[in-house]
């Protein structure tokens, strides 16, 4: 499922018509004629024709969950990612705390360190997903795409300390080896076409 | 000779009770499975291949919850109910030929515990008194629902069976007979009632079928307990399986009802030969199939609609029906 069909907002009025609904009739006749007319239209049977054709067709639209999901879009914010930098796999994170102070429910809690190289290293980080609220406010606020929403709505654990850690978060090294990391299209991704909607500075006189 | 019949008698009513009773339940695995087919949907299909063993699921899950008595619920009427209406379901069944009569090991079987010779009638009649289910539950619950449903119960019962009894007036004066094996001798000889007589038969067996919807209390005559109004009616204070006894009650009802239109109207079982069985069976499947149908296509009617419906226009039309008959006949 590419963007476009998501950022597509416009809600046409096409598919939008009024339902034609006869005057009620007032006098004794016109309602014995209603009656007669419909009874002998088999209005009925327009109804049972309808719900037979749909089970001759057995175009069955049924989810059978567990087994099978439905597609989610691209911009769905669900559980969130770390990635990984694409040319050496370091981890993206460059721990300004932009995110956790953006963060409206105060969720995530990270701490920082120098590690020997003399670079900023995130040494804690964890998110509570049992507070978050899943705004997209830390996608969105973070400089270096770092953070993202996946698309995983399910979690199970026993512990709610486990929702969630860095390590759980950050895109395991063979996916990186496969080069099977997932670039985010979704909340806080720049959208497509947006190079178009740029416009210069207007700063001749 | 009095043995064997006494013998006979214990095991076609236990036969009956069982085939009904677990008809009762696959009955309502059909009645899922095809409103779901009917609105795209599948059905249950986790139990078991295809969810074949949701039945024994629900079964499981009634017999083992607990039987809760409401506090200020008239306690013995209340638990009276729900037996009023599974037993009377399967008294009607008493003079229902299911098959015509076969041969087991020499033996003459007939397929019907008594052949009464006022058999529609005592069909009728039992499956009118099943209505006090309903209504004796509805009133003992303590429950506005439940008191609702009990006097929609009254109001709807007067209004179909007026039409019940006279609609099948007209074959009953064809056939001069109020026994089911008649009927169907009857048929074998001059035809299936539905096309007897210049159409009298065919308004007689639509006016019957329409009051069948409202004597099992199916949709479009779903009334008593009609689930986005008054919840579940009479049953809203009943749980485990008492409220099962009504379920029984209410799907052996569209059993029976669906055996009685064929037989009455539409040639029963023919001359006794298996095709004539395999014909009342597809007979007996299609009618319980069309229960199942309108309930996914059609809106419920209200109950002032219903009683506008039955005395207002197929009371009037009945009534003409049986003159005519009358007419015809001298
Ligand atoms: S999605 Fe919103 S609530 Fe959840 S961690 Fe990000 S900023 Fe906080
Ligand atoms: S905003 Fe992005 S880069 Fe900054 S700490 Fe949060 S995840 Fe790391």
């Amino acid at each position: 499922m590419k963007n476009e069909a998501f950022n597509d907002r416009n809600v046409s009025s096409d598919g939008y018509f009024k339902v034609d609904i006869a005057e009620y009739p007032t006098d004794g006749w016109a309602k014995f004629t209603r009656v007669v007319r419909r009874t002998f239209r088999a209005e009925l049977f327009v109804g049972l024709w309808v719900v037979l054709r749909e089970m001759l067709k057995f175009d069955i639209h049924t989810i059978q969950y567990p087994l099978e999901k439905m597609p989610i879009g691209p911009r769905y914010r669900a559980v969130h990612e770390m990635k990984r930098l694409w040319e050496s796999d370091a981890e993206r994170c460059i721990g300004c705390g932009l995110c956790e102070k953006i963060c409206i429910s105060n969720c995530i809690k990270m701490d920082t360190k120098i590690d020997e190289h003399s670079r900023k290293e995130v040494s804690e980080y964890t998110i509570n997903l049992g507070r978050c609220i899943f705004c997209g406010y830390c996608a969105e606020v973070c400089p270096e795409l770092a953070i993202t929403h996946g698309g995983e709505y399910e979690n199970c654990s026993e512990q709610r300390e486990h929702f969630i850690d860095y390590t759980g978060m950050l895109t395991p090294l063979e996916m990186m080896a496969n080069g099977t990391q997932k670039e985010f299209e979704g909340f806080g991704a720049i959208t497509p076409h947006e190079d178009e909607s740029v416009k210069k500075t207007p700063l001749s006189y | 000779m009095e043995v064997a019949y006494l013998i006979e008698t214990v095991i076609k009513v236990v036969v009956i009770l069982l085939v009904f009773s677990a008809l009762a339940g696959i009955g309502t695995y059909f009645e899922r499975k095809i409103l779901a087919f009917m609105q795209r949907r599948l059905g249950p299909m986790n139990v078991g291949p295809f969810g074949l063993l949701q039945v024994a699921a629900d079964g499981i899950k009634l017999f083992t919850k607990e039987d809760i008595i409401p506090t200020n619920v008239v306690a013995p009427i209340f638990k009276m109910a729900p037996v009023i209406t599974a037993s009377t379901a399967f008294m009607a069944a008493a003079a229902i030929p299911f098959l015509p009569e076969f041969e087991i090991f020499g033996y003459t079987v007939h397929p019907i515990v008594a052949d009464i010779n006022i058999g529609i009638l005592y069909i009728l009649g039992i499956m009118g008194v099943g209505l006090y289910g309903p209504l004796l539950g509805g009133m003992a619950s303590a429950n506005k629902f439940a008191l609702l449903s009990a006097a929609r119960g009254a109001a709807v019962f007067i209004s179909y069976e007026v039409v019940t009894g006279l609609s099948i007036l007209a074959p009953i004066m064809m056939v001069g007979s109020l026994s089911l094996i008649d009927f169907n001798n009857y048929q074998i000889e001059n035809g299936w009632i539905v096309f007897n007589l210049y159409g009298v038969g065919f308004v007689a067996f639509i006016l019957f079928w329409i009051a069948a919807f409202a004597e099992t209390g199916r949709t479009p005559f779903h009334l008593i307990a009609n689930d986005h109004e008054i919840i579940d009616g009479f049953g809203t204070e009943y749980s485990g399986m008492r409220w099962g006894l009504f379920f029984i009650g209410e799907y052996a009802n569209m059993f029976f009802i669906s055996f009685v239109i064929p037989l009455l109207f539409l040639g029963g079982y023919g001359d006794g030969s298996l095709l004539g069985a395999l014909a009342l069976l597809g007979k007996v499947a299609f009618f319980f199939f069309f229960f199942l149908w309108t309930r996914a296509a059609w809106p419920d009617v209200r109950p002032d609609q219903l009683m506008w419906l039955c005395w207002k226009v197929l009371m009037p039309i009945a009534v003409v029906n049986i003159l005519i008959a009358a007419i015809i006949m001298i």
